[in-house]
């Protein structure tokens, strides 16, 4: 009887004792998200969906002694708007973690004050791999995916295709030239070459003089170094110019909604790269059918890395029983992630989560059978090749041999 | 539209002591950010007012001014290391330079061409600032640090960081307040009330123009320049005729020609915008925009116009 | 054959996009145009009035299953008619009142058409497919044409020209035009001005959504289409000389061509280019190059 209560007590003393380690008793997670903007459709409000089923299921699931609350908010994909709402964030109401912060300037901003406030960065939609380079801290994770994938997925997989001779139409802003140039890298390493490149206004609404270009260049690919709107409408142009017929377009940054958007008409025999697709296995099918049920669309990679980025950090709060910024990234990078997400995926020194990726062809009209059936899976590229190698790196944070 | 009549001394003086009073005391209520942030868009909002509610001139490219200097200001206090008393005097003259430039344009025009030639040119400006490297085009002048006041005082504390921007503000709206009530500010009146008159009685329309265009485009840069050290960032939003259509719709709330208009502008739509992205979130446009109709359709005077004409009412019955 | 360092196939190439580009500038400068010849406003609702028009012909195809040839017609009309009814009830109020309370109405009624169909249609685009009797293209040597392509060249032409010859050549142009000098001396003939200027605004709108409509099948039909477009079309105002029809329509199409030219190139300059040659103009010729100083 005495051993019970004994043991009652102390069981009690721990689990108080690990909630007075944890700020306010409170785990406060932010998702800075675009809810409006040229991202709201492959990010946005889907990724508020996919952090509450992280945060519901860790709940049911581990049944954690502290609590944890979330709040997110648009940032429309301004750098302002979000580092002044992260800042509040942290300032008034406690946030521990900052999450999801899709669009480069976004992310390198928030990065940034969170390692002035030593707060974690969990980014799942920015794309630029400045954020594990000249960026990098040691408060920030690189979640879902990056240029350097992208580029070395796609660009060398069309090469090999047969794709020689590239002509490049970016969008004249940072992250365009960054996957212009690693695409360029790439097409070079394979054994191509880049015939040329234009850039176009961010963003943009009419390519033909751009596709024109790239029609008189003699390539046979024609790189599409954009995203969002700007993908969709140079691929529809081409359509209209009948580039399709000579030259084949390589989205660069494609997302399932935006293949959704532009139609398999439009879409059909371009190849892409992507870090999730929801018809994989029925671990993906069994996640995205719940998100489905929830948002009424099939998850990017964005939202479903989302909902992966979080409940690893959540279990290594529970797991450290501290939300202390230094020890919880220690046990995330400690910790292998396994999920319907990432199999075997690690959190290495510069931030980088590095998992498997997928190279896809968007099927015909014909081939698909279902909504959403979009993509054939042509190959996957292991985790080891389909990032950028740390010798490579550029980040002060990893130890120099 | 109306000119002030808190022009008698001891009004003003009165009107001073409480807004140092309120503003000495605000930060321990508040949140000291959002203050800052109202703080910053008051000044700039009364800057546009002296354009606008005293010269009669409507601009819709002053996004141009407070911008240019918040990228100034970032860049001299980021990679100059320059104090940031000294940024901010600096930013202000340069935004002053731009403002002659384009004031110098503009002039040649008037009424609805001059706020068309204003916007037009703020959008080369905008350009400019989307295509230099040295701006950090769409991912900003980031980590702009505070430094430390005359060298000595550190800014990266809200509080510091707060009273400095207060003071700035006193010290621009100080100066609106001088300008308007110096003989310069009534040749502008009457520029304003009957320009052909003006031009008959001999005073030199066009340089007084000039003259409160530039001094309004030195003020909006201040207030900009303090901004950028607020959120220790400049970026493309700064120089967004957004903004520039914000700032009208503050000035226009407020009250044109009304002392205390811009203030009272500048706070209801910080505080629309601030309380709104929480529960409205991505309607607030579309509130902005009601807002504006209403304004104009039904509000013209603002909200301190508004008041003011209820006071005098209720004084002559 | 190379002409300036190019290819001739690729300059002659962009010249031809910039007239089609060009052609959409023509139509809604002109537009802008109508409306500031006889309301003395600046319509900065122009741009969201022509996002509506693309609106109104996706909706159309959506919803009720009607095509585009009926929506050309039914869309400027829709949108016109809620024009008429912005007129009537609000912007009407303000004639009295500075020229900028106008602009500054338009600007708020931007806002919230901007604002609303963003939040209920989202910012990828929906799409708009090239109607079936206008697809595939022709080789014309120096480059594929698309046939949309050249529709919308004619297209914006023929309406272009019919609107010149309305207001220069008819009786009710000439009403409109001595309306815009001295509308009460009009009014005192007998003509009932108010319903001009109701007919004059809507006028304006359906020109705005006729270049929506046109527009839908090649740019994806986006909520911020219109706030891409209007400040580069103020520009062209600006550049033309506001209020005068016949010199917004040299003007758009010219600009379109110079816009063109640019791209061809020094294509990252093409967004600004405009700009920088209304800066130019107005030092030289300050009521802009058709203007009329006022």
């Amino acid at each position: 009887m005495k051993h019970t209560t004994l043991a009652a007590a102390c069981l009690l003393a721990t689990a108080s004792l690990a909630q007075a380690q944890i700020s306010d008793g409170v785990v406060k997670l932010g998702v800075l998200t675009d809810m409006s903007g040229a991202y709201s459709d492959p990010a946005g409000q889907g990724t508020v969906v996919a952090t509450r089923m992280a945060v519901e299921d860790f709940i049911a699931a581990e049944k954690p002694a502290f609590k944890v609350e979330m709040v997110s908010a648009d940032h429309q994909n301004k750098p302002d708007i979000a580092s002044a709402k992260a800042r509040e964030w942290i300032e008034r109401e406690n946030v521990d973690a900052l999450t999801e912060l899709v669009t480069t300037s976004v992310a390198l901003n928030v990065m940034k004050l969170a390692k002035e406030k030593n707060r974690i960065a969990l980014i799942s939609g920015a794309a630029s791999t400045r954020v594990t380079n000249e960026d990098c801290n040691d408060v920030t994770v690189h979640w879902t995916y990056d240029t350097y994938a992208l580029a070395n997925g796609t660009a060398s997989a069309v090469v090999k295709a047969g794709g020689k001779k590239w002509f490049f139409l970016t969008a004249d802003y940072a992250f365009g030239h960054s996957l212009e140039q690693d695409a360029s890298n790439v097409v070079k390493a394979s054994g191509g070459t880049v015939v040329g490149a234009a850039r176009h206004p961010f963003p943009g609404s009419d390519f033909s003089s751009f596709l024109l270009r790239a029609q008189a260049s003699g390539a046979d690919v024609i790189g599409l170094a954009n995203a969002g709107a700007d993908s969709i409408n140079s691929v529809k142009q081409a359509a209209e110019f009948g580039i399709q017929k000579k030259q084949s377009l390589a989205g660069l940054l494609l997302n399932l909604t935006d293949v959704h958007a532009l139609g398999l008409r439009n879409a059909q025999g371009m190849y892409l790269t992507e870090g999730f697709y929801w018809d994989m296995n029925d671990k993906t099918r069994d996640w995205s059918r719940r998100f489905f049920a929830q948002h009424k669309r099939m998850p990017t990679m964005i939202q479903a890395g989302q909902y992966s980025a979080v409940m690893h950090y959540l279990r290594a709060v529970k797991a450290t029983g501290t939300d202390d910024t230094a020890k919880v990234m220690a046990q995330m990078k400690k910790t292998p992630v396994n999920d319907f997400f990432a199999t075997n995926g690690k959190i290495r020194e510069d931030g980088r989560m590095v998992h498997d990726m997928y190279l896809m062809k968007v099927k015909a009209p014909d081939q698909s059978k279902t909504p959403w059936d979009y993509y054939e899976v042509v190959q996957t590229i292991p985790a080891a090749q389909a990032f950028q190698p740390l010798s490579a790196s550029r980040c002060p944070l990893v130890a120099r041999k | 539209m109306a000119s002030s009549s808190f022009a008698s001394g001891a009004r003003s003086r009165w009107l001073f002591a409480a807004l140092i009073a309120v503003g000495i005391v605000a930060p321990f209520i508040g949140y000291p950010t959002f203050l800052m942030k109202v703080l910053c868009f008051a000044l700039f909002a009364s800057a546009f007012n002296l354009l606008l509610g005293y010269g009669g001139l409507l601009s819709f490219g002053h996004a141009a001014f407070f911008g240019s200097a918040a990228y100034v200001c970032g860049w001299l206090v980021r990679d100059v290391g320059l104090t940031p008393e000294l940024a901010v005097l600096a930013a202000g003259a340069a935004a002053g330079l731009l403002g002659l430039v384009i004031g110098a344009l503009a002039i040649r025009r008037s009424g609805i061409y001059f706020a068309m030639v204003t916007l037009a040119l703020a959008q080369v400006v905008y350009f400019a600032a989307l295509n230099l490297p040295v701006t950090g085009r769409e991912d900003g002048l980031q980590g702009i640090p505070r430094g430390h006041l005359l060298g000595v005082v550190d800014l990266e504390g809200s509080l510091a960081m707060y009273y400095f921007v207060l003071g700035v503000f006193l010290a621009g709206f100080w100066a609106i307040h001088r300008a308007i009530h110096s003989p310069f500010g009534q040749v502008l009146a009457a520029i304003r009330d009957n320009e052909p008159r003006a031009v008959s009685l001999g005073y030199d329309v066009g340089r007084t123009k000039l003259l409160v265009f530039t001094l309004s485009a030195a003020l909006s840069g201040v207030a900009g320049a303090v901004k950028a050290l607020v959120f220790q960032l400049a970026s493309l939003t700064d120089v967004h005729w957004h903004l520039s259509g914000e700032v009208v719709l503050m000035t226009l709330l407020g009250g044109m020609g009304t002392v205390l208009g811009p203030l009272v502008g500048a706070f209801a739509v910080v505080g629309l915008e601030s309380e709104l992205a929480g529960t409205v979130g991505p309607w607030v446009t579309v509130v902005i925009g009601g807002v504006f109709i209403a304004c104009v359709l039904l509000f013209q005077r603002g909200i301190v116009g508004e008041a003011r004409a209820w006071w005098l009412r209720r004084r002559a019955a | 054959m190379e002409l300036f360092g190019m290819p001739s196939q690729v300059l002659f190439g962009q010249l031809l996009l910039g007239l089609i580009n060009g052609s959409f500038y023509a139509v809604l400068s002109l537009g802008l145009a109508v409306i500031f010849g006889l309301l003395h406003v600046i319509n900065f609702a122009h741009g969201a009035l022509y996002m509506l028009g693309a609106f109104a012909a996706w909706m159309a195809l959506e919803y009720l299953g009607i095509g585009y040839w009926w929506s050309l017609a039914l869309a400027p009309l829709a949108v016109g008619l809620g024009a008429a009814v912005f007129e009537r009830a609000m912007l009407r109020r303000l004639y009295q009142s500075d020229a900028l309370y106008g602009l500054l109405l338009t600007y708020g009624l931007a806002l919230v058409l901007e604002g609303t169909f963003r939040n209920l249609y989202g910012v990828s685009g929906l799409p708009y497919d090239v109607p079936e009797a206008l697809q595939g293209g022709v080789d014309v040597g120096f480059m594929f044409l698309p046939l949309y392509r050249a529709w919308v060249v004619v297209a914006a032409a023929a309406v272009c020209i019919a609107t010149w010859l309305l207001v220069e050549k008819t009786r009710l142009g000439a009403t409109l035009r001595a309306a815009t000098e001295r509308a009460e001396v009009v009014q005192a003939l007998g003509v009932n001005v108010p319903l001009l200027v109701t007919a004059t605004y809507a006028a304006g709108a359906a020109l705005a959504a006729f270049a929506g409509v046109l527009a839908a099948p090649l740019t994806q039909v986006n909520p911020l289409m219109g706030s891409h477009l209007i400040v580069v079309v103020f520009a062209v105002v600006v550049i033309g000389g506001m209020g005068s029809i016949g010199g917004s329509i040299v003007t758009g199409l010219a600009l379109g061509v110079v816009e063109g030219l640019t791209k061809a190139f020094w294509p990252e300059a093409s967004a600004v280019v405009v700009f920088v040659v209304m800066a130019v103009v107005l030092v030289f010729r300050p009521a802009g190059l058709f203007g009329k100083v006022h």
